[in-house]
């Protein structure tokens, strides 16, 4: 791929995102009701991702690195900006739908925070120390705690696995790690009353759905008969009843997995995750063979938080973790998850084209 | 054996730095840090692809459980899936008066639900239906916030009551609108409107608040909930239980047939112990002027009448009142919406003489002792003239009189050799200071002040002056019309207290079982006695006040049929200064006196016990006393005419 290359790009890695991203309308067709409009719109978000993704492929690693601190600062900033003027003026937010995509805050914060905890380790010497550690800490759980009170708990979730495997990709001593699951368990029942009723109901859901069939559990229950009646090879394109007699809520956004899960059955299922895991392979192959510590810091992180998105998704659609409110990458209808994705992995090819040219 | 290595050459310097590694690896111009922190994240990173499959196997297994293992169980369950399970909102339980007439019923009214997804073109649609049937700006506003809150699967409400011509009109044509729907729906009516707009207060739309504070199980359908008054005090008894329907459905998800039906079990009517009769008198004695009069009988603790003025159509509040309405409510200075005879604070002025009268005698005070009137009193060793409200005087006054007459300088004496211990313990035996207790929401307590409690709240200390202001019911002293109607009661029952409650009983409209409300204690048990002494010489001064040529309250005592004991009170609104007179005609209307007045009747065994306060209304015998008065002869008229009834039906029989 000799474009590719003057591009920046990876062959092997745009082929299967592009595949991926195609196999997501097919699923958005159906999901929707074959509905050509709302496809056609994700399409166009998917070429406007795709062009982010170009364009953060040329980006140098040394500029990315400058501009970490700058980055994550502007959006803390427009994050309190959220916060006070969410209060203030509600017109605010109507600007945001004219537009073709959605600019949040805590979307650009997907890629600050790595990003800036990944600049705040390599400016000292790794593994890192005990102090520097509960500094990443603090980069992370701020901006987190900023999202969790929009409130969107999914989001803040993801910020946190994000900056916490920077932390452990650049090496923070297993005593460390101890020392902060300790304290997590420590303060688990602070945390978990603070959240609220319904929170606690969805993590409670999960271990008995039907304990309240019409209420909590509903979303579950319907979402497992969806995957389970689909059996090994799905009731085809188009086809998956119970997502068409809408007993899936949310059904084009974070539960599109149901809906994929039942007309692919587990044939789908099993495909599907290769090819996810194959985007994450190949990107955590590109940080081993990337020499400088940021860029492969950062490389890392990315991949494996891309890692996360599915596994939370795919846990929550299956019930095996509580519902928050994450989409499946390159898959739920929506753009703004989509461009940032793809704003990631221009960061990490355009990193990667680069990797001799580092120390 | 690469990554084993790698190990080797790594352990050594971390252990022991400085070592002849670490400047090797200077000399070999290598960046210590980087390269061992290279390896480092590259050991990291395989963990990472260990912990990725190993978590995605974990995926994989729960899907081939659900898909392979559990397969028939779900292929099962997603052909009953063709069989969809809908809540069928329980039937709110009715509100009705002591004699059955109906205060809040449900009513069937057509409503605009919209499903946003289903529908092409949201401006479009809005235009339409606009044309159609008439959609005001603030229908349309509300539609929008709402729309932004919900998911667009989910039904959201566009146009809450539909009269008949705009149901028939959208009906013919609901073919047009894709996602709309036209739904029959019950809906919380109040047919008595104002006049029970504060007691009963109202249902409204369910707010995210309510949801946060509400089991969403309980409310499966439900659209609104108590917000107010009665309405909230017993939302669990009159919400009732959802039901649920199972119901076919075709490939488009339309209602083929019902299979099964959960029937909603229906609210509990309740029954109150309000009369509407007597609430539509004590309304229309009041007039427009502001205040509230609460009636209750003594014995049972049952308010008969509670009214607050002026009042709101509690209607409007129902399908969510728009935001410019309310607030144009809210911002009167009015206050419509304040329940004042529940949440009003006044100073009692001298409707607490009687109550002081009880720690007098309580004190060892001869009641033939006579105090000197000569229109003004001042303190040992003061120069300040704390004045009576008949400029001339009184005269000698032993108790009798000064409560006929309620002469203030009789009272400042006492007040001065009582204290205010003395007086805060009498008055929170009478219930002032303290929640009455009666089944609505968050009653306020008044206050009593005490020493103490000025020292806590306003870190002053108490003056002696303060115990003269206190004895004749103004200064820090704040009572509720139901804390005051309260204290009639307790003088009605000769010093034993009484519960008030609003509630009759509630009835399982199924079973037609009845239950009464637990009989709260403090009601008539001689032992909760609040006064050693015998109430008897203050209620016949009581008596006097209404009945004697002297009494304060004689205009409206005068060709009563039954005997009254009332006590007539005036309670400054402002500071009158050292040398002035108060003088209404030049004084602007909110600094006017409020008006008070407490009554029970008849005087021996007592059915009915009253308070009245008229804000700005002047002097109680003027403005409050008359208002008791239509309200208690509307009272005994009643029971006169009932009893007739009652005579001429056993004539028959």
């Amino acid at each position: 791929m000799i474009s590719g290359r003057a591009l920046r790009l990876d062959g092997p890695l745009v082929i299967a995102l592009l595949f991926l991203s195609a196999l997501g309308l097919v699923v958005i067709f159906s999901a929707s009701g074959a509905d050509w409009d709302v496809m056609i719109r994700q399409g166009i978000r998917l070429g406007v991702s795709l062009l982010a993704m170009v364009i953060l492929a040329q980006v140098s690693p040394e500029t990315l690195r400058r501009l970490s601190p700058h980055l994550f600062l502007i959006g803390l900033v427009a994050l309190l900006g959220v916060l006070f003027i969410g209060v203030a003026a509600k017109g605010a937010q109507r600007w945001l739908d004219l537009g073709l995509v959605r600019f949040q805050p805590s979307e650009l914060m997907k890629l600050a925070v790595p990003m800036a905890v990944a600049w705040m380790l390599t400016r000292g010497r790794l593994p890192p120390g005990f102090v520097t550690v509960l500094a990443a800490l603090m980069v992370t759980l701020i901006p987190a705690g900023l999202v969790v009170v929009q409130p969107d708990l999914g989001t803040g979730i993801m910020l946190i696995i994000s900056g916490m495997i920077v932390v452990f990709l650049a090496g923070i001593r297993w005593h460390h790690i101890m020392m902060l699951l300790a304290a997590l368990a420590a303060l688990a029942p602070f945390l978990w009353s603070r959240l609220d009723g319904y929170q606690q109901q969805r993590i409670l859901t999960l271990f008995d759905p039907f304990a309240d069939p019409l209420g909590s559990g509903y979303q579950i229950i319907q979402a497992q008969i969806a995957i389970g009646s689909a059996g090994i090879w799905g009731k085809g394109w188009l086809e998956g009843s119970q997502s068409h007699l809408e007993f899936i809520p949310e059904r084009s956004t974070d539960f599109i997995f149901a809906v994929f899960a039942e007309e692919f059955g587990l044939m789908g299922v099993l495909m599907l995750v290769i090819l996810y895991l194959f985007i994450v392979g190949r990107c955590l192959v590109m940080a081993y063979s990337t020499r400088e510590t940021y860029s492969r810091l950062l490389m890392g992180a990315l991949a494996m938080t891309f890692f996360f998105y599915l596994f939370v998704n795919l846990g929550m659609v299956s019930g095996i973790l509580p519902t928050v409110g994450v989409p499946l990458p390159l898959v739920s209808y929506g753009g703004t998850s989509m461009l940032t994705l793809m704003a990631g992995f221009g960061m990490i090819m355009g990193m990667h084209s680069r990797r001799r040219l580092m120390t | 054996m690469a990554a084993g290595l790698h190990r080797a050459a790594a352990q050594p310097p971390s252990c022991q730095p400085g070592s002849l590694i670490e400047k090797a690896m200077a000399a070999n111009d290598l960046p210590t840090g980087r390269t061992l922190a290279a390896d480092t994240v590259r050991r990291r990173i395989r963990i990472a692809t260990a912990v990725a499959l190993a978590l995605s196997l974990v995926l994989v297994w729960r899907f081939y459980v659900l898909q392979v293992s559990q397969y028939e169980r779900y292929q099962t369950l997603s052909l009953d899936n063709h069989i969809r399970i809908q809540a069928l909102p329980p039937v709110r339980g009715l509100v009705l008066d002591r004699n059955g007439v109906v205060l809040a019923q449900n009513t069937a009214v057509h409503i605009l639900q919209v499903v946003p997804e289903k529908v092409d073109d949201l401006d479009t649609m809005l235009r339409e239906v606009d044309a159609l049937v008439g959609l005001t700006p603030g229908e349309i506003s509300a539609f929008r916030k709402r729309l932004k809150k919900h998911p667009a699967f989910e039904k959201i409400l566009l146009k809450a009551k539909l009269d008949d011509v705009q149901t028939a009109t959208f009906a013919v044509n609901e073919y047009r609108f894709p996602g709309v729907t036209l739904e029959a729906v019950l809906h919380r009516d109040y047919p008595e409107g104002i006049l029970t707009a504060h007691v009963l207060g109202y249902v409204g739309r369910i707010s995210e608040r309510d949801q946060a504070r509400l089991d969403a199980s309980s409310y499966q359908g439900v659209r609104s909930t108590g917000k107010i008054g009665i309405e909230k005090q017993y939302e669990g008894a009159l919400l009732g239980r959802s039901g649920f329907e199972q119901v076919e459905i075709d490939a488009h998800g339309r209602t083929l047939r019902t299979i099964n039906r959960n029937s909603a079990v229906p609210g509990h009517s309740l029954s109150l112990t309000l009369d509407i009769d007597l609430q539509r008198v004590a309304r229309e004695a009041l007039g427009n002027r502001l205040g509230a009069v609460v009636a209750m009988d003594p014995a049972s603790g049952e308010i008969l009448t509670m009214v607050s003025s002026p009042s709101f159509d509690p209607n409007l509040f129902v399908d969510g009142i728009d935001q410019a309405s309310y607030d144009a409510l809210r911002e009167l200075d009015d206050r419509p919406l304040l329940n004042r005879a529940l949440y009003g604070r006044y100073a009692p002025g001298s409707t607490i003489k009687p109550v002081i009268a009880s720690a007098v005698i309580d004190a060892g005070v001869n009641p033939q002792e006579r105090v000197y009137c000569p229109g003004w009193f001042t303190l040992p060793d003061h120069t300040r003239r704390y004045r009576c409200w008949r400029k001339t005087g009184h005269g000698p006054m032993n108790l009798h009189g000064a409560i006929e007459e309620s002469c203030d300088v009789y009272f400042y004496e006492m007040g001065r050799r009582l204290g205010i211990d003395v007086m805060a313990k009498v008055l929170s035996g009478f219930g002032l200071g303290r929640i009455t207790g009666v089944d609505l929401p968050q009653e306020p307590s008044g206050l009593v002040p005490t020493p103490q409690w000025k020292r806590a709240s306003r870190n002053e200390p108490w003056y002696p002056g303060e115990d003269l202001i206190t004895v004749i019911g103004q200064g820090f002293l704040m009572a509720t019309p139901i804390q005051l109607a309260q204290m009639t009661a307790t003088l009605a029952n000769r010093g034993i207290p009484v519960r008030p409650r609003i509630l009759l009983s509630e009835e399982d409209p199924l079973s037609g079982e009845k239950f009464s409300p637990p009989q709260t204690q403090a009601s008539g048990q001689e032992a909760d006695r609040v006064v050693d002494t015998e109430l008897d010489q203050i209620i016949r001064a009581m008596t006097d006040v209404m009945h004697s040529p002297r009494g304060t309250g004689r205009a409206s005592g005068r060709r009563s049929p039954y005997p009254i004991a009332g006590k007539t009170g005036t309670a400054q609104v402002i500071a009158i200064g050292q040398d002035e007179d108060y003088d209404e005609s030049v004084l602007p209307k909110k600094f006017h006196d409020h008006a008070l007045f407490i009554a029970f009747a008849p005087v021996e065994k007592p059915q009915i016990a009253i308070a009245v306060v008229v804000e700005h209304g002047g002097s109680g015998a003027k403005a409050a006393a008359p208002i008791a008065r239509k309200v208690m002869d509307r009272f005994f008229l009643k029971r006169l005419q009932r009893a007739a009834l009652a005579d001429k039906s056993n004539d028959f029989g």
